[in-house]
């Protein structure tokens, strides 16, 4: 009785060894950044988010970003009111969401200190929308933190962002979206 | 065995730590979600909303009210004559507010410190409401009636107290209530009360992301109001266009001030006696 449980213990043990061998590497920030960017003659418009939940895996390349959209910051206050009542709709479409995957995931060595970069591709979701998105990523990897930063524009039309004639000269349809996370490995 | 099973249950738990899929984003405590935008802007129609201006903005505000719609095309519909309000609101805090006005009702000076001291939210902590107090204080500077008796400067003053409570019950619908107490220094009649209670309402009904329709009252309590003296109802539109945002209403008081619309309104709906009347707010940041 004793021998049997010991086996299946033993058994046990080398599973979970395996399995965690196997998807070991999940790096993992809640602060990363997403910030955007609208340029017109008229007005620029930024606003930022410092509470990015994203994480990728060192062993596949799945990548994975989730936005609250309330937690992005203007500078005016009432821009910041009517981009969640009226663009955004951020009480019905409370997040954003990007899954994807870094194609050359291999080239990344997490334990060496150094620059990589790579062709990130995936599918991003606002509004319920969700469209095709690809960008090279810049990652760096230091002291066993790995930042990574990318940039990309995207059309608010797209995403079934309306903006009214009166205002369009100060709101452009192309908006610059700049990433900046910096990764933990997951213990 | 018994010792085994200890030792089993941790691996058990170990394993499924390690096997988690990357779909590690959705787990996480939740937050404490803030419901915005109550109103459109920091009136109703003619008394405050729980809305405050943003810290170091200034909400500019002109305030008009005409003539009787009954006056008809000789009148232009009420157009010919007006009282208004020019005035502003200013944000300390994101929370505490003050604010200074000048009508020309009874050429009335007023200021205001508005406080939220209690605001909606969701989550990690639920508040089924927001609430604010706001105290009045206006001044009429209109010369004195009868400059032969003795005319103290206290009698120029007059205070509002008001507590707003306020939910966004769902995303196109906010109500208001807002207990009420004016205090007259002085009073017409020695049989008047200086204190005079009474309880607003308010309702906010979304039309589209932008326009919303409102509807104010503001009952007073019985056998406080001379005879000759009723509440005052208002209905309209607030119209925001991104940077201004337009209140065009009809209501039956004329002084944009709370003492005056509260307690001096005379018009009454049921006679047709109705006016036209729009705010306009613009926000400047500093």
């Amino acid at each position: 009785m004793k021998k049997i449980s010991t086996l299946i213990l033993a058994t046990l043990a080398l599973i979970a060894i395996a399995a965690s061998s196997h998807s070991g590497g999940v790096y993992k920030t809640n602060t990363g950044t997403i910030d955007f960017f609208s340029h017109t003659p008229v007005e620029d418009i930024s606003a930022v988010n410092h509470k990015v939940k994203t994480a990728f895996s060192s062993a596949n390349g799945k990548i994975q970003f989730s936005v609250l959209i309330k937690d992005f910051e203007f500078e005016k206050a009432l821009m910041q009111e009517h981009f969640n009542e009226n663009y955004m709709e951020s009480t019905k479409y409370r997040t954003a969401t990007f899954s994807g995957t870094i194609t050359d995931i291999a080239k990344i060595k997490v334990s060496t200190d150094g620059t990589y970069t790579s062709q990130v591709t995936g599918k991003l979701t606002i509004k319920d929308v969700t469209k095709e998105v690809a960008t090279t990523g810049t990652f760096t990897v230091k002291g066993g933190v790995v930042n990574a930063k990318a940039a990309f524009n995207l059309n608010s039309s797209d995403y079934n962002v309306k903006i009214p004639r009166t205002v369009m000269n100060k709101i452009s349809d192309d908006i610059k979206i700049s990433i900046d996370a910096d990764y933990k490995h997951l213990h | 065995m018994n010792r085994i099973l200890p030792l089993f249950i941790l691996l058990l738990v170990t394993s499924l730590m390690f096997g988690q899929d990357l779909d590690l984003l959705e787990e996480d405590e939740p937050i404490i979600d803030y419901t915005t935008a109550t109103f459109k802007t920091n009136r109703v129609v003619n008394g405050h909303s729980i809305e405050t201006v943003a810290k170091r903005e200034f909400d500019f505000k002109i305030s008009h009210r005409f003539g009787f719609v009954s006056g008809g095309f000789y009148d232009l519909f009420g157009l010919d004559e007006a009282t208004m309000r020019i005035g502003g609101d200013f944000g300390i805090t994101d929370n505490l507010n003050i604010g200074i006005g000048r009508s020309n009702e009874l050429k009335t000076y007023d200021g205001f410190v508005k406080y939220k001291f209690l605001r909606q939210s969701t989550g990690a902590k639920n508040t089924p409401i927001s609430a604010v107090w706001i105290s009045h204080t206006g001044i009429s500077t209109w010369r004195w009636a009868q400059p032969e008796r003795e005319n103290l400067f206290s009698s120029r003053l007059h205070y509002t107290h008001q507590l707003l409570l306020a939910r966004k019950m769902t995303e196109g619908l906010s109500i208001q209530l807002s207990p009420t107490l004016v205090h007259k220094n002085l009073v017409d009649s020695i049989s008047r009360p200086n204190d005079i209670l009474s309880i607003g309402v308010g309702v906010r009904q979304k039309i589209t992301n932008r326009i919303t329709v409102n509807g104010e009252y503001y009952y007073v309590l019985p056998n406080q109001l001379a005879t000759d003296k009723t509440n005052s109802l208002s209905l309209g539109f607030d119209i925001e266009t991104g940077g201004h945002v337009f209140q065009l209403f009809f209501t039956n008081a004329a002084a944009p001030f709370e003492k005056g619309f509260i307690t001096d309104t005379k018009a009454k709906w049921s006679d047709g006696d109705i006016r036209f009347g729009f705010n306009i707010a613009r926000v400047f940041n500093f």
